[in-house]
């Protein structure tokens, strides 16, 4: 069964309240290297049927429709867990070939890619 | 309109987590209206004139404050009344579900500060046009404003006559500046940040939609100070302070009269017996 990963982030332009708290937590730890944390959401979610990318862009719609809330956080990505070797079942997912080739939805490598992502999610 | 005696009767909806329905319903309750309870599992409004979202930490604030209450069965009547006019309330908790429903612009988040406060806290009204805030409008509003007082001759029996003794009858200080009515009721929040993009702050403002203003101290980082605001049509209303907790002396804010004597909130409420009132 595969699984889709989804991760939300509070909007980078606004305060993240959580993450000064941890931040400070870790500064008084002696951590002095760390000099910020934001905190977000990553959700794992288990999808029946093949992974394609109709299903893909379906959870891509309900993370911006319910996962997150456009007008405080940001759907950093959409991708199924294995896809970039990481996440639930990866193993499984590519022994069974369930896995998708599709990694549009991803954190993109490049500026242009990144630039795209941030347009379309605007 | 409601039941046999023209009452009006408002819901109060209770989510799992809610914790002041029954302030809510109390207030409602004091003004002399019909507070009916009505549960989020089901579709049915009961045939109400109005609704209040109370406040709490509906689904324990998980996902997002209000989140998962917006899409509770209830929710879609709600939506479908409120698009269609009817005046709609969301207090602390339930201004978050009226923002994750869309109902209202702007999200709310955790206080800047990361703490959370609960304090009697100052605000402007600034918006006294609004099915949920006309109780509040200044000196020619005393036909209008005395809200319970007044509707005491419409019919409506209850705690018209109580509410007359309170704040009801408009009384309020008012801004120097503005002349905007100025009110005392508790804050208590942990996510009560309010934010929205540039452009809808410049449309809330432009267009008079702010509805209550922190004054005084900004308690959680709200952008402009906004405490509240209410949708073009004025019917529905969501604010982070809890109006239903200064309804009754003894149990409101502390005022320069006596401790504790602070009954801020009840004008509100009041407001709707005249929003509701037939044509």
């Amino acid at each position: 069964m595969p699984t889709i990963v989804v991760e939300v982030m509070p909007k980078a332009e606004l305060l993240d309240p959580q993450g000064k708290a941890v931040a400070g937590a870790l500064s008084r730890q002696g951590r002095s290297q760390i000099t910020g944390v934001r905190v977000g959401k990553r959700f794992e979610i288990e999808v029946a049927g093949p992974a394609d990318d109709a299903i893909l862009a379906e959870v891509a719609a309900l993370a911006d429709e319910l996962l997150a809330n456009l007008v405080i956080e940001d759907v950093i990505s959409v991708h199924f867990a294995g896809a970039d070797g990481f996440g639930l079942d990866a193993a499984a997912d590519f022994a069974s070939g369930n896995v998708t080739t599709d990694t549009s939805f991803d954190e993109a490598s490049t500026p242009e890619a990144q630039a795209e992502i941030r347009e379309g999610l605007s | 309109m409601g039941g046999a005696s023209g009452a009006p009767r408002v819901g109060i909806v209770t989510f799992p987590g809610s914790l002041d329905d029954r302030d809510a319903a109390r207030a409602v309750r004091m003004v002399g209206a019909i507070a009916v309870p009505l549960w989020h599992g089901t579709h049915d409004l009961e045939g109400v004139d109005a609704i209040i979202l109370p406040g709490g930490f509906s689904y324990g604030d998980y996902l997002r404050a209000g989140a998962i209450a917006s899409l509770s069965p209830i929710m879609a009547e709600v939506v479908t009344a409120a698009e269609a006019g009817m005046p709609v309330l969301g207090i602390c908790n339930g201004f978050q579900m009226l923002a994750e429903a869309h109902l209202l612009p702007g999200g709310l988040i955790r206080n800047d500060h990361g703490n959370f406060i609960c304090r009697d806290q100052r605000l402007r009204v600034e918006n006294t046009s609004t099915a949920w805030t006309s109780g509040y409008a200044p000196a020619a509003g005393d036909s209008a404003s005395g809200g319970a007082g007044a509707s005491g001759g419409a019919g409506w029996s209850g705690g018209a006559g109580r509410s007359g003794t309170a704040s009801a009858t408009g009384d309020f200080a008012s801004s120097a500046a503005s002349g905007a009515p100025e009110i005392t009721i508790p804050l208590k929040n942990g996510e009560g940040g309010y934010i929205a993009s540039a452009e809808t702050i410049a449309r809330l403002e432009g267009e008079g939609l702010v509805a209550f203003r922190y004054l005084g101290v900004n308690p959680n980082g709200s952008m402009n100070d906004i405490a509240g605001v209410t949708n073009a049509r004025g019917n529905v209303v969501g604010l982070m302070p809890h109006p239903e907790h200064a309804v009754e002396p003894g149990f409101g804010p502390d005022t320069a009269l006596a401790m504790r004597s602070g009954t801020d909130g009840l004008p509100l409420f009041a407001s709707l017996l005249v929003s509701l009132l037939p044509a």
